[in-house]
């Protein structure tokens, strides 16, 4: 529950909606969670196992060459059909899933519990304190992404190093940003002052209270955050700099078969459903649990 | 001899504005500071319930806050018995914290909606090191039936709870830290009018069973009639008149008194007859 | 005479699941022209619903289920969003209880008043702007030319408050539906309002539904009055019938549990009502109240929540009947220890 829906009903007499909470949808696990939410997390932990699993479901090696076979169509033995020099399609898109969520999962993952902090404490102290750190998150955010990231990677060389790096570097600050603003509603709401009235520490008042509840909306920003890097990542692989062949990786299979574009478009093309269809789990996921009554409440 | 008061304050004033923007400056334009609390003195003593009435902008909760220090005071004394507030810090602080605890106006708002209500107040035993707190479950039992509460709501999160039950529950919470001062900021506005009075009980029973010193702050002045032993009436921030709860509202002396008193509508109309 | 409005068996529902989520359950008042008419009841009682139902402004997922709404003869319920919209202009108006988010905050005051003239009444932009002037100084005001400009956020609450009063019933309405008008203003500018509103009553023959949660409120300016609980009318009759001879329990333990001035100094403990009002999803058979009524009885858990005369004006949910012929105070505690 983000700080905004505590702010809730307008006391005894207000509700001209009432603020009852159904108790039969008071479900526990997962029955009571919003469609969304279930289609979402299905998909994205459809690709997650699957991207675990693949070399158990990879049909064939993702460097397995078959000069025989090459540019030919989606068939019973290739479903994506092959590349250019054999290789089977699909097999290659379930290696390369494996490296790109992990990487996606890390580079989203590992900034918003530091940005997250630093933003509470930034909206908590406020004064200097919360005027240095903007100043700072304000310039992380400004900053051109992809021209720092390539910088990096200039610099550490291609492949998944560069973006591990680089991305990191700025994305906390846009988890920061939020945890922030939220945190200046949140430290007016009562239960925060009463934190202080019951002499709780800053730290705890910080840490036990207040981030828990400025999660959420972190959380639901993550899921966008990752569709964002997956894209972010394919784009550098496309252009050469992710994680270097023979190693597969979703962009620069994409790539590959960019010029049999008009001849063997599965090439292309079918990779580029999966990142799609990442895009669409990740968003409904983003969605449903951004409804804001997630076990069904009555508004 | 006269006992000490349990809480003084002397002389408070806190103003809003103080600032002056860059524009401002160059411009050389004067904002007049807001005294939100000005000069108010007042005492609270042992076994009493003091109210604190006034309208909107009438700077009460403003005062309320400055005594636990939520907001610091521009000027003034406030004493726990005996013991300077505005001169503590860390530990001392917290520690006098915890001897005046306050309740909020808000039941939505004034619980941790991510807690349960056991965590809560277990926490406040942990942290303040209160006797019994080691056996959680009693403890939380114990803490809920000061407020009349079942040990059944223990784990419950607020949104499961009525407003009646939150406001209870923020009392217990209060209570779990063992305070000799009770700062409650409206705690019934919000609240259904058959829940509140089984809330003013509570109060009363506060007051007469565990010796606790309570500053009601409230805006109703039927409410204060029902519970307060004295009241304190501020306007504007300026405290107007004080005496004991009868004998400001059977006899007002100070205008604004006499006008809160004339506006309050009265539930036997006048035009019935008897 | 024939009643302005009429509501009868209102029933409002929420959600989609089976079955639905009751709000109001066969609820039913009257207003006759010129009459002011009090809703009072705590959170729960339906009594907000009950006066969004009129203008058929029941926020979605809830809908009116069943019952009529019959305004001067016509049914608002069957209206085409045209004649609606015509009733809504020009027959009755609505003020809420929080004046500013009801106003739109970008605009100057006088020009969200100048669109409902022009847009209701048709007047020219220039005369619009001169009469919006005029109706904010009808409604107390003071500098109304320098005011209008003003917007929203410059205002206090009580003259927000007055600037809706003005909005809803600049085009004259014959019934204004006030929904807790005053419950977000402090004690001196409430008693402001509610002056206003006698005088636009007295003035133009306006009736008034005045939803409350505060019986001090409706017991100063309301003729008649009906008490909700629980989704249900429980009792509706003249007010002082109410304050004096109440016949239903509810409304007695109410009043018994209303904070009075006179207490100061008194050590009484007023009686609140044991339990809490019931939430949307309990489903209680029989009468509402009974969980939480001292002088309930078995027989109380079968009968529906339908109204019966007690004197012809004054109607009663309650079977039972415990204050029947007059009982004072004392009789009835006798007779609940029996």
């Amino acid at each position: 529950m983000s700080a905004v829906d505590v702010l809730g009903a307008p006391g005894a007499a207000g509700g001209q909606v009432p603020a009852a909470i159904p108790r039969r949808s008071r479900t526990h696990g997962l029955r009571g969670l919003p469609l969304q939410v279930k289609i979402g997390g299905g998909i994205l932990a459809l690709l997650v196992i699957v991207a675990i699993l693949a070399p158990l479901l990879a049909p064939y090696g993702q460097n397995q060459l078959d000069f025989d076979h090459i540019l030919s169509g989606p068939s019973f033995s290739h479903p994506m059909g092959t590349d250019s020099t054999g290789r089977d399609i699909f097999s290659r898109t379930l290696y390369a899933l494996r490296v790109d969520l992990a990487i996606v999962v890390a580079v989203t993952y590992i900034p918003l519990p530091i940005g997250v902090l630093i933003g509470a404490m930034a909206g908590y102290f406020g004064g200097i304190v919360d005027a240095i750190v903007s100043r700072i998150i304000d310039t992380m955010i400004a900053f051109p992404f992809m021209v720092l990231v390539i910088a990096v990677i200039a610099i550490v060389g291609p492949g998944v190093k560069g973006v591990l790096i680089g991305v990191p570097i700025v994305a906390w600050a846009l988890y920061a940003r939020l945890a922030r603003s939220e945190m200046l509603v949140m430290r007016e709401q009562p239960f925060m002052l009463a934190t202080t009235a019951l002499g709780y520490t800053r730290r705890r008042a910080i840490l036990r209270h207040a981030v828990p509840n400025l999660m959420r909306s972190c959380l639901i920003y993550s899921t966008l955050d990752m569709v964002v890097n997956l894209l972010l990542l394919a784009s550098l692989a496309y252009l050469g700099l992710g994680a270097q062949p023979p190693n597969a990786e979703l962009g620069s299979i994409i790539a590959d078969g960019q010029s049999s574009l008009l001849s063997a478009w599965w090439v292309a093309t079918l990779p580029g459903f999966v990142v799609v269809l990442f895009g669409i789990g990740a968003g409904l996921l983003g969605d449903g649990l951004s409804d804001g009554r997630l076990r069904g409440e009555v508004q | 001899m006269t006992e000490q008061p349990l809480l003084s304050v002397r002389n408070v004033v806190k103003e809003f504005g103080l600032r002056r923007t860059v524009a401002e400056r160059v411009a050389r334009t004067h904002s007049e500071p807001h005294r939100a609390v000005d000069d108010v003195s007042l005492e609270l003593r042992r076994g009493e319930i003091l109210g604190l009435a006034g309208g909107s902008g009438s700077g009460k909760t403003t005062l309320a806050r400055c005594i636990v220090r939520l907001i610091e005071p521009d000027a003034g004394t406030i004493e726990l018995a005996g013991r300077d507030v505005r001169a503590a810090r860390g530990t001392e602080l917290r520690e006098l914290r915890r001897r005046m605890q306050m309740v909020f106006q808000d039941p939505y708002a004034s619980l941790n909606p991510r807690m349960t209500v056991a965590t809560a107040l277990l926490e406040v035993g942990r942290v303040h090191q209160r006797p019994g707190a080691e056996d959680g479950e009693q403890f939380v039992r114990d803490a809920l039936e000061r407020v009349h509460l079942g040990a059944g709501l223990a784990r419950r999160r607020p949104r499961e709870l009525s407003g009646g039950q939150r406001q209870r529950v923020a009392v217990a919470r209060a209570l779990a830290a063992g305070p000799e001062v009770l700062i409650a900021d409206e705690p019934v506005s919000a609240l259904d009018v058959s829940v509140q009075a089984q809330l003013l009980n509570l109060f009363l029973d506060l007051r007469d069973d565990l010796g606790v010193a309570i500053l009601f702050v409230a805006h109703q002045l039927a409410v204060i009639a029902e519970v307060a032993d004295r009241v304190a009436v501020m306007n504007r921030g300026r405290l107007v008149e004080e005496g004991e709860t009868a004998a400001v509202f059977g006899n007002p002396q100070d205008d604004y008194t006499k006008a809160l008193l004339a506006a309050h509508p009265h539930p036997r109309p006048a035009r019935m007859a008897s | 005479m024939n009643p302005l409005l009429r509501i009868e068996g209102l029933r409002v529902e929420f959600g989609s699941e089976d079955p639905p989520l009751v709000a109001v359950d066969g609820a039913g008042l009257t207003v006759q022209p010129g009459e002011v008419v009090g809703l009072i009841g705590e959170s729960g009682s339906g009594k907000s619903l009950t006066c969004r139902s009129v203008m058929r402004l029941i926020p979605r997922p809830g809908r009116v289920a069943a019952g009529s709404i019959e305004f001067d003869g016509r049914d608002v319920l069957a209206m085409s969003a045209d004649e609606l919209r015509e009733f809504r202009a020009h027959e009755a108006g609505m003020i809420y209880q929080d004046p500013f988010s009801s106003l739109n905050p970008v605009f100057r005051i006088r020009d969200q008043i100048a669109e409902t003239l022009r847009v209701n009444l048709d007047m020219s932009k220039s005369k619009a702007r001169a009469h919006a002037v005029e109706l904010l100084d009808g409604v107390g005001i003071p500098d109304p030319e320098r005011r209008a400009l003003a917007y929203p956020h410059e205002l206090s609450g009580g003259m927000r408050q007055r600037v809706m009063i003005a909005l809803a019933t600049a085009s004259r309405p014959r019934l204004l539906l006030a929904d807790e008008p005053t419950t977000a203003l402090d004690v001196t500018t409430q008693a402001q309002i509610l002056d206003l509103l006698m005088r636009l009553r007295t003035e133009r023959g306006m009736a008034v539904l005045l939803v409350s949660h505060d019986f001090g409120v409706i017991a100063q300016v309301c003729d008649r009055v009906a008490v909700m609980y629980g989704g249900h009318v429980v009792e509706m009759g003249p007010l002082e019938a109410l304050y004096n001879d109440a016949q239903h329990p509810y409304t007695r333990a109410l009043l018994e549990a209303v904070p009075q001035l006179e207490s100061a100094g008194h050590a009484t403990r007023r009686p609140g009502i044991a339990g809490v009002p019931p939430e949307l999803t309990d489903v209680l058979p029989g009468c509402v109240f009974k969980p939480r009524c001292r002088y309930a009885q078995p027989s109380c858990e079968a009968i529906s929540m339908e109204l019966a005369p007690v004197v012809p004006g004054h109607e009663t949910a309650c079977p039972v009947r415990p204050f029947a012929h007059s009982g004072t105070q004392s009789e009835t505690q006798a007779r609940a220890q029996a």
